[in-house]
């Protein structure tokens, strides 16, 4: 390594900023910093002179104002008395819950139809290839539209359950009633709840703590069986069969906690205008559900798909060379390999289904954008305030779940040798 | 190439923007005429109200006002431009001045009026919200609707009356979130909500478009004062004045029988000193207002007088077949009246 | 010898038996139908569940879809035409809404008389994209230039197109056809006029205000040309001359030349936009103008200056952490806070800006992918010739990287283009809901929910299937060329 001695020795001169190498990257990062810094001042100037001449303030305290408006799904309660801010909370948790549940659904669709889409059934993969194309090359809105005007046009309304010769009838041992409003299911209830525990002043559901208590001990244990087991193979070569005590030490519990508590199921039932006992599940929620299930499923098909034709067929035929069977040849062999390829664009689908959960706009499904930047926003007149704080959730929400997969990909570098 | 694609683009916004006009800025009045044009924002279906056809003509009451704007101030009904807005953008693009004047059956409240910076001139339709319920459903009053469920459009002072009514009342419902008109038609025709809420002018403008308007009813509770008046920025009081008079003028052509027809013969022959003053022949009104003389005789002759509009638009011959109501002149027991023009 | 050789050997067949066909189970549609439809229990319950599904979905729409009607004239009429040719209770399709209102899916509220100048803007489109998209295989570019020039020329006449308008269109259809086959590389460089020219077929007014403007472009560039000895002071010096001419002369210019040489269209107003006009114009010039924007993200993401990369990283991570759809509403409701005091654009001006972010943050992941893509050889490569940065990048990386990424691009102008449907939920006249709720709103065409959702939605798998099928070949192609 020499040094590029001469270098030092020059005086500086004020054109070296930009025919030196050492100092015009100074120079540019110094000018993008300044005109980026002042093109952001006049963004910000510009946005005061307009909200002064309008006579409009910047403040969030509207969140602490009365809201005033029903919200028809909500996870926590609320009624229209309470406060702009637990508004903006109950669309949250309803964004949170339709693109967790859409996530779930829509992991297992596209594993499905990626696989099936696979198989040497000509004809099951000819339809999921059909499957595949028609929903992705049409907007989802249009998804949205066409599922919610299938539930309202085709579903019952709830007065077609009505009277001796009803027009409908519910399905599944008359638990369930679909109508064009919501999805009328039975709804568990306990005669006998536990007490609720008081820890440091707030009331903690007796329930949650009983049933979470029992499942996170059967869990605890059962990881410790299965520890015993895998030592006892590497010792003997035999792994003993582990999965009935699993079994047992999940359902045993289970069971006598709804036994203790009396846990029994409500069906709905038809009273006055709607169904009433059961949980209704809004419309809004299962179309959206629905839609977005559907729509990245068949992006998440594609991805399977990719994934595991990435893996090469000299790794099967390898796996049974070796005298490894179908299953383990795919669990062993296989999915680890295809997994490292299909999990970055699966987190990204994943987002996209968390922003594409805003078109909670065509159902009417009270989402965080529905709640937060629909009724509030028009009700109070602060846009600024609300979009900021929206973008910022969505925002926060994004890199969330960005960080989990940057964590998920460090960790598959990690094995890979 | 890419360079050159990016100065394709700074093209299009020159040409477009060069279209965007000046406003907001106390002097609306000067832009519109500069521009030659007024963008009015309007509901963007409703018919009877505002609804375009299928060449995109907008026709409606609301419409009918913009039009008598147009004519009072460019001197031209067909120089109108129509911003359809949603119950969620309507006053953020009033404020923004995207539109000049908001007819977009808006009602005046006071967090509206002070909160919002938007001035509500004059009342063009006095209105309540009411319940559209299917006839075989058995319901005779509001009160009996409890358990329901109910659809209405959200961002509307409707959402926060109905929360206010049912709790009121103690009994409860189930919400049905829509955003257009179209949308709550389409839900409450399916049997997705027992009953259907908003103004009920919208109401029976919306049950005459059904195809058995005859099963449904309107029930006889009106649980709110929904005063709709065209809307405008606050702070522009001239531009604010002259809305409320080109409304006052048509409200007082009716009074004094000025229709579309014979508007051109009065304000010749006229007698009447206050048919004379509001149709420019004696004092010149409209210089005051930074118009010309004959702004009012135009605004009537746009689409007539008050009650003509009403009764091509909205009124009983019409398939909506609104009676006139609160909204007859206060001659016939109603609540139009017009402040003296002098 | 020979006769152990006999007794070994009893029987040497001397000829070849004939072929003999194959057993009936291997062969033909039952070897077929086995293989592929009943090869073991769970394939064979699978095709069971298929013919099913399909059995069901038959059943379910086919009726609906044999009982359409498309000649009535408001959906009362068309009931009773299917009441009294299929019977009481039947249900089927109302395409009569199709056949009277499709000019409003395709155009929105865009005047009849000037509809030859969205879709001559339309097909010209795919005559500027030959030089860019379609080079890899002649006999693709030569059908594509064909059905593109016939129909920008035929569908101008049939709806009305003046003759002048039409004598100039075959004429440049002609010369850009040659341009195109002989000098390719003018060709790309040409084909930065359609902007222009297609703003100004869509928006009318004089042609003279996009000329100028382009002029301004050019100008600058021969500035930068002219002094492209003295570096980045030519860059500056092209920028400044190019944005002094916008900014003093090119309004002016423009006047006087619209006075010298009228040439004009009649002024469209963007309200007018609607339909699939709308959601294609939105959505091509996201496309177009996020391509430099995603390009300098891309570099600036890549480069090795941190505070050039944070900005960008911000700028992308914002961006691609929020719907579009709250993008959409800092358009329609924030955007004018942002400006100074009475600035006033368009909204559909206001959409496409946010638009344009909203597809630079993906374009540049895209090309970013590309320039990742491209082996560390061709960088070193590059510096041992001696080309300082920008060279290396014009000259060496971007036309590679740009390349690879065009798949890539297609694939995000898919869904920019399935994203523009959004624009509904601002009061804009979009092919989905917007212009479906107002045709419903009519007293014709109430309860007509199934019928446009079915033309719109047909359209719209149309063009984006053969999109993403040709960004699909595109990419096997290049891979070929890669390897």
């Amino acid at each position: 390594m020499t040094h590029l001695q001469p270098a030092e020795h020059q005086p500086f001169r004020l054109s070296m900023l930009i025919y030196d190498r050492r100092y015009r990257s100074l120079t540019i990062q110094a000018v993008v910093f300044i005109a980026v810094m002042l093109a952001g001042a006049w963004l910000v100037h510009n946005t005061l002179e307009n909200l002064a001449r309008m006579g409009k303030t910047f403040s969030f305290s509207f969140l602490w104002a009365r809201a005033g408006y029903d919200i028809p799904f909500s996870l926590i309660p609320y009624t229209a008395t309470d406060t702009h801010f637990r508004a903006l909370v109950v669309g949250l948790l309803n964004t949170l819950l339709v693109s967790f549940i859409g996530c779930i659904l829509a992991t297992i669709v596209g594993v499905i139809a990626g696989v099936l889409r696979l198989s040497n059934n000509w004809l099951v993969s000819k339809m999921m290839t059909v499957y595949v194309e028609i929903f992705r090359n049409v907007p989802l809105l249009l998804w949205i539209l066409v599922i919610l005007a299938i539930f309202t046009e085709v579903m019952p309304s709830p007065r077609d359950y009505k009277g001796d010769n009803a027009a409908a009838s519910m399905i599944l041992f008359d638990s369930v009633a679909p109508t064009n409003r919501y999805t009328a299911v039975p709804r568990l209830a306990m005669e006998s709840p536990p007490e609720p525990l008081t820890i440091a002043g707030t009331p903690i559901s007796g329930t949650l703590i009983a049933f979470g208590g029992a499942l996170l001990a059967a869990y605890l244990i059962f990881r410790w069986v299965r520890r015993r087991a895998t030592d006892r193979q590497n010792a003997t070569g035999r792994r003993p069969a582990t999965w009935w005590i699993g079994l047992l030490l999940f359902a045993v519990p289970l069971a006598a906690l709804m036994l203790l508590f009396k846990v029994h199921l409500i069906p709905p039932k038809l009273t006055g205008f709607n169904f009433t006992g059961g949980a209704n599940l809004d419309n809004g929620f299962v179309v959206l559900v629905l839609a977005l299930t559907l729509y990245t499923g068949a992006f998440i098909a594609e991805i399977v798909r990719a994934g595991i034709m990435s893996v090469s067929r000299g790794q099967s035929e390898a796996a049974f060379a070796l005298g490894l069977r179908a299953r383990p040849t795919m669990g062993l062999v296989i999915l680890p390999q295809a997994l490292r390829v299909i999990v970055p664009p699966l987190i990204s689908q994943f987002l996209n289904l968390t922003k594409n959960s805003s078109l909670a706009i065509a159902v009417g499904y009270p989402d965080l954008r529905a709640t937060l930047g629909g009724t509030t926003l028009n009700q109070t007149g602060r846009e600024m305030e609300a979009m900021m704080l929206m973008m910022g959730i969505y925002l926060a929400l994004s890199l969330l779940i960005s960080a989990a997969m940057n964590v998920y990909n460090a960790r598959v570098r990690l094995k890979e040798r | 190439m890419t360079k050159t694609v990016f100065f394709g683009a700074v093209a299009a916004a020159a040409v477009l923007g060069s279209t965007g006009a000046y406003a907001a800025e106390g002097d609306t009045l000067r832009t519109v005429k500069q521009r030659g044009e007024l963008i009015c924002g309007v509901n963007p279906g409703l018919v009877g109200f505002a609804a375009p056809d299928a060449n995109g003509n907008w026709s409606g009451f609301d419409i009918s006002l913009c039009r008598a704007i147009a004519a009072a101030v460019v001197g031209d009904p067909n120089k109108v431009r129509f911003v359809p807005t949603t119950g969620q953008t309507r006053f953020t693009a009033l404020s923004s001045g995207e539109v000049d004047v908001l007819t977009r059956n808006s009602t005046w409240s006071f967090q509206r009026d002070t909160e919002l910076a938007l001035d509500f001139p004059a009342v063009n339709y006095y209105d309540g919200q009411g319940f559209l319920v299917r006839k075989d459903l058995g319901v005779t009053s509001a009160k009996e609707l409890d358990g329901a469920t109910v659809c209405i459009q959200t961002g509307t002072t409707t959402e926060l009356n109905l929360a206010d009514y049912f709790r009121a009342n103690n009994i409860t419902y189930q919400p049905v979130n829509i955003d257009s008109n179209a949308e709550g038609e389409q839900q409450y025709l399916a049997g997705a909500c027992d009953a259907y809420t908003t103004d009920a002018s919208g109401l029976a403008a919306t049950r005459a478009a059904f195809a058995d308007p005859e099963n449904h009813i309107i029930l006889p509770e009106i649980i709110s004062k929904e005063p709709l008046a065209p809307a405008v920025r606050h702070g522009d009081n001239n531009w604010g004045d002259i809305v409320r008079w080109t409304l006052f003028a048509l409200v007082a052509g009716e009074e004094y029988g000025v229709t579309s027809a014979n508007v051109e013969e009065l304000s010749k022959s006229s007698t009447n000193p206050e048919v004379q003053r509001l149709l420019g022949q004696t004092d010149n009104l409209g210089g005051m207002i930074g118009l010309d003389a004959e702004w009012a005789k135009r605004a009537i002759m746009a689409n007539g007088n008050y009650g003509e509009i009403f009764a091509a638009t909205i009124g009983e011959q019409t398939p909506i077949g609104l009676a006139r109501g609160l909204n007859a002149l206060w001659t016939q027991g109603g609540l139009m009246y017009a402040p003296p023009f002098r | 010898m020979s006769e152990v050789h006999a007794e070994t050997v009893p029987f040497v067949r001397g000829t070849m038996l004939p072929e003999a066909p194959p057993p009936a189970a291997e062969r033909g549609a039952i070897h077929w139908l086995r293989a592929n439809l009943f090869s073991g229990w769970v394939n064979t319950i699978l095709t069971f569940v298929g013919l099913f599904v399909l059995w069901w979905l038959f059943q379910h729409f086919y009726p609906w879809f044999r009982h359409s009607v498309w000649n009535a004239s408001s959906m009362a009429e068309c009931r009773t035409l299917i009441t009294e040719r299929w019977g009481e209770g039947a249900g089927g399709g109302c395409f009569g809404l199709v056949r009277e209102r499709w000019n409003q899916f395709l155009f929105g509220f865009y005047p009849p008389a000037e509809y030859w100048r969205p879709i001559s803007a339309f097909w010209l489109l795919f005559l500027a994209l030959a030089p860019v998209l379609f080079t890899e295989s002649r006999k693709l570019r030569w059908i594509v230039v064909g059905v593109a020039s016939v129909m920008a020329f035929a569908l101008s006449m049939l709806m009305g197109a003046p003759d002048p308008v039409l004598i100039c269109l075959a004429v440049g259809i002609v010369l850009w056809v040659v341009l195109i086959e002989y000098i390719p590389r003018a060709a790309l460089i040409v084909s930065v006029i359609f902007p222009f020219l297609a703003v100004w077929l869509l928006w009318g007014g004089s042609i003279w205000g996009p000329a100028t403007i382009l002029a301004g472009a050019v100008l600058g560039l021969a500035v930068w040309g002219a002094l492209s000895r003295f570096g980045a002071l030519a860059v500056l010096a092209g920028l400044a001359v190019a944005v002094l001419w916008w900014w003093f002369l090119s309004s002016q210019a423009a006047i006087d030349l619209q006075r010298l040489l009228p040439l004009e269209l009649p002024k469209m107003e963007s309200r007018g936009f609607g339909g699939f006009l709308l959601a294609i114009t939105i959505g091509v010039s996201a496309i177009v103008m996020s391509l430099p924007l995603g390009i300098i993200l891309a570099l600036a993401r890549q480069s090795d200056l941190p505070i050039v990369k944070g900005f960008a990283v911000i700028f992308i991570e914002f961006i691609r952490g929020v719907p579009l759809i709250t993008l959409l509403f800092v358009a329609s409701l924030l955007l004018n806070y942002f400006l100074p005091p009475g600035t006033n654009f368009d909204i559909i001006l206001r959409v496409i800006i946010m638009v344009t972010l909203f597809a630079s943050a993906y374009m540049a992941e895209v090309i970013r992918g590309g320039l990742a893509s491209l082996p560390r050889g061709q960088y070193e490569a590059a510096g041992a010739l001696g080309l300082n940065y920008w060279k290396m990048q014009r000259l060496i990386i971007l036309p590679q990287a740009l390349k690879v990424s065009i798949p890539g691009i297609v694939g995000t102008f898919i869904g920019v283009f399935k994203d523009t449907t959004l624009v509904t939920f601002v009061g804009l006249f979009d092919p989905l809901k917007q212009l479906a709720d107002t045709i419903r709103a009519t007293f014709e065409w109430k309860g007509a929910y199934w019928e446009p959702y079915i033309f719109s939605g047909l359209i719209f798998f149309i063009l984006c299937f053969s999109m993403s099928r040709y960004s699909m070949y595109l990419e096997q192609r290049l891979k070929r060329d890669h390897r």
